[in-house]
């Protein structure tokens, strides 16, 4: 009796295990570096993408609207994930997306526009990487929520559905 | 382009030689008693298949071949030749590969060295190695292929980890993987001969090669991740009982104890289920290390990707191992009758249970350690992080009993031993005592708990002494890594003792000056180097002695990515390793600077070394030597 009993024992053991480890993959613990938030955007001076026209961050960022500031690339493959998202916040009266393109060739990121849609009100051309550098960008994708000229949020990495929800509801 | 696809095709080629081999095998296993010789050019196939699809990964890389997702995700086109080699097995999809290469090699000696073993024991051993095989197939090819396409083609890569980039961490991974991969033959081996009934003295003598090569590379590959850790990531200590450190010591506890047990198996039949569970539970701690810091569900410098899916693959493929070898072992196991209940109290099988009871227990507290925040946060949603001192309060007061068994049980014959002539046991001991005695008075506080401590370690330092001078003939490769673990043990005591540290923010030309020692910041130096800049700071430590020496930490920032690491300066003499390591404040003009001395360090990385050279002069020791 003894002998029956300890296999099937250690069998539920293991089950549990089991149990707990599965659980625990649901909830796994990305580390992401401390935001900065509730910072006034870096100055800058670019070129925009389709006009060649210089801007700088006083008349970039003009309107009370929220804006969207979203580093990409064509080259960047998440990009092509969180594309969907920003094109959802295209229509919204509230938001204005717009767009750094980051370390780009002009007709990848160009056909990229035509091949998924632009979403991009304005689009600031970033050959050599150095405004995003001033912004602080991790990398691409990287995303910041900006309203009176002020980084509310910020979200590196692609966007997703939890991060887009987290974004309506702050527009709202 | 063309040599990813190459290497995949490659790859789904050797998953279908897998398929074959197992057929085949079971076929075999039936119906002949001769070996059916397809079998072993199909084995040969597989690994040359593997070979070819990871020197593809390799070309890929070494061309900057951004089309393929991995070499995107980690190269460059700016670094180093050696470190785009190196990139091949610095990532997740590469280092799998590495790990198939290695399976696929070791079954292929396993088959070309095995020659005495019954046939039927060789068929199965390949048979559940084929599972491994095939699981990691299906692992690599479904959820971490290393051959995916980007289109369009990136113009230039994301570059690998600055942390990475180190000659000690490129061999890092593939000499731990021997020790892993070796532990799988042993897995399948034990769960063969566990089905066959074939677990004996002969098959222990066969097996225990496979264990002290795997034994070897293991803690070679522990040594070169825990040095890189102490000059890379400087936090100036060489281990930090940080989860992914954990998941390499655990199967390395198992391994140490089913090393010894196997020499009793050899030479009186008994412990066979010990044997059988420790080589069951060797490969299954290694996979679960796997799935630990593969899976995302921990934080580590070997997160490399975190993928749910991935960790649920691993999670699914280890428990079916799991739940596999717990069938055979409780339906075709028979345990032998004289067990181990009938030994006499004072003898070397007696000595070596006791062995086997404390390294299970320091087995448990590190495994507690790691995998009690996973469940208690899956459990009550609470977060706690679990640091050295909870594995010190345990495991410290429980090293001394250890480290005394240890210096006696080597010493105690088979079978039955007594106690007459045994008085230098004592001279030996009321010698350490009153060594250590004198050593941490000079200054420690807690005289009492270290004095114990280091007496304990300093007696199985002399025993073992004693055995280079007087047991010539007997078993030198046991004294020699016996020898190791009482230095290393030691070093790690009086290096905890007696290290200081002096943190300070000092700015360029400025002094700072304590009772012991004067640091002065001389001067910085920028330097321009292929794929990083280098800020190198020149400081001059001047001792009560007035010595002066000169250390120069350095300061890299890489272009791709953008990553600042620090580079330490370490001095390293024969007793002490004076370690200065310099940081960035932010938006400050002066530097964060860390000072320390730490003595003894090179003895730790030295003890290590002497431990595996005994596993490797057993390894070479000719049978009838025994």
């Amino acid at each position: 009796m003894k002998n029956k009993l300890l296999p099937i024992f250690i069998a539920s053991i293991f089950i549990i295990v089991f149990i707990l480890f599965y659980k625990g993959l649901q909830n796994t613990n990305i580390y992401t570096p401390e935001t900065k938030t509730s910072n006034k955007i870096p100055s800058f001076k670019g070129d925009l993408f389709y006009s060649d026209e210089t801007i700088n961050s006083l008349n970039f960022f003009n309107s009370d609207k929220f804006y969207l500031l979203n580093v990409w690339s064509s080259w960047c493959v998440p990009c092509r994930k969180e594309h969907t998202f920003l094109m959802n916040f295209k229509e919204s009266k509230k938001i204005e997306v717009v767009g750094i393109n980051y370390k780009d060739k002009k007709i990848n990121a160009a056909n990229f526009l035509i091949e998924l849609g632009n979403p991009y009100k304005k689009i600031i051309f970033d050959q050599d990487g150095i405004i995003a550098i001033e912004w602080g960008a991790y990398g691409v994708p990287e995303t910041f929520l900006i309203k009176d000229r002020v980084i509310i949020k910020r979200y590196i990495g692609p966007l997703d559905e939890k991060t887009a929800k987290e974004i309506k509801s702050i527009i709202k | 382009m063309l040599y990813s696809s190459i290497g995949y095709y490659a790859l789904v080629l050797g998953l279908g030689i897998s398929l074959i081999l197992v057929y085949f095998s079971i076929k075999n296993f039936q119906n002949s008693s001769t070996l059916n010789t397809k079998i072993l050019s199909f084995t040969f196939l597989q690994f040359f298949l593997v070979v070819i699809s990871f020197v593809c990964l390799i070309i890929s890389f070494v061309l900057s071949d951004f089309s393929n997702e991995t070499v995107f995700n980690n190269s460059h086109t700016t670094k180093p030749l050696f470190y785009k080699i190196a990139g091949t097995w610095g990532n997740h999809e590469g280092s799998l590969l590495l790990w198939l290469l290695v399976l696929t090699l070791f079954i292929l000696i396993f088959f070309l060295k095995t020659k005495n073993q019954p046939l039927k024991y060789k068929l199965l051993t390949l048979i559940f190695q084929q599972i491994i095989i095939i699981g990691f197939f299906l692992f690599l090819i479904q959820t971490s292929n290393p051959f995916n396409f980007i289109f369009p083609t990136p113009e230039e890569g994301m570059g690998l980890n600055p942390i990475l980039q180190d000659p000690a961490l490129a061999i890092h991974p593939p000499i731990l993987y021997l020790g892993y991969v070796g532990s799988s033959i042993i897995f399948s081996s034990a769960l063969a001969a566990t089905y066959l009934n074939l677990v004996s003295k002969v098959w222990a003598s066969h097996i225990k090669k496979w264990i002290i090569a795997s034994w070897v590379f293991l803690t070679l590959g522990i040594l070169l991740g825990s040095i890189w850790a102490y000059y890379e990531l400087g936090w100036g200590g060489f281990w930090f009982w940080d989860p992914v450190e954990n998941v390499s010591l655990m199967p390395w506890l198992a391994l140490t104890t089913l090393l010894h047990c196997i020499i009793v198996l050899e030479k009186k039949q008994v412990l066979t289920s010990w044997v059988i569970i420790l080589s069951i539970s060797t490969f299954t701690l290694s996979m679960c290390g796997t799935f630990l810091v593969r899976s995302g569900i921990l934080n580590s410098v070997h997160t490399f990707a975190n993928d749910p899916e991935r960790g649920l693959f691993i999670l699914v493929f280890l428990f079916s191992l799991i739940f596999i070898s717990l069938f055979i072992f409780f339906f075709f196991h028979k345990s032998s009758p004289n067990n181990s209940n009938s030994f006499f109290w004072l003898s070397k099988e007696i000595s070596i249970i006791i062995n086997n009871w404390f390294m299970m227990y320091f087995l448990s507290v590190v495994l507690i350690g790691t995998i009690y925040p996973i469940f208690l946060e899956v459990l009550s949603s609470q977060k706690i992080s679990v640091g050295p001192p909870f594995y010190h309060k345990l495991i410290i007061p429980f090293l001394i009993p250890f480290l005394m068994a240890m210096a006696i049980g080597p010493k105690l014959k088979w079978i039955k031993s007594n106690i007459v002539d045994k008085s230098y046991l004592a001279l030996f001991f009321a010698i350490s005592i009153v060594l250590s005695f004198l050593i941490v008075k000079k200054f420690s506080t807690n005289l009492l708990i270290n004095t114990i401590l280091v007496s304990s370690a300093l007696y199985l330092f002399f025993m073992t002494l004693r055995d280079f001078f007087i047991r010539k003939y007997s078993n030198i490769s046991q004294n020699i890594a016996h020898f190791g673990f009482s230095l290393l043990i030691l070093s790690i005591l009086l290096n905890n003792l007696f290290s200081s540290e002096i943190i300070t923010n000092l700015k360029v030309g400025e002094t700072f000056t304590s009772s012991k020692t004067k640091i002065v910041f001389k001067s910085i130096n920028q330097k321009q180097e292929k794929n990083y800049k280098s800020i190198i700071a020149n400081f001059s430590i001047e001792n009560i002695n007035e010595k002066i020496e000169d250390l120069s930490p350095e300061l890299r920032i890489y272009n791709q990515p953008n990553i600042v690491t620090s580079e330490a300066d370490i001095k390293t003499t024969l007793l002490l390793d004076k370690f200065i390591v310099i940081n960035i404040v932010q938006n400050q003009d002066y530097f964060n600077v860390r000072y320390q001395v730490k003595p003894f360090m090179l003895w730790i990385w030295i003890s290590v070394i002497l431990i595996s050279f005994g596993g490797l002069l057993s390894f070479f020791k000719r049978e009838h030597e025994k």
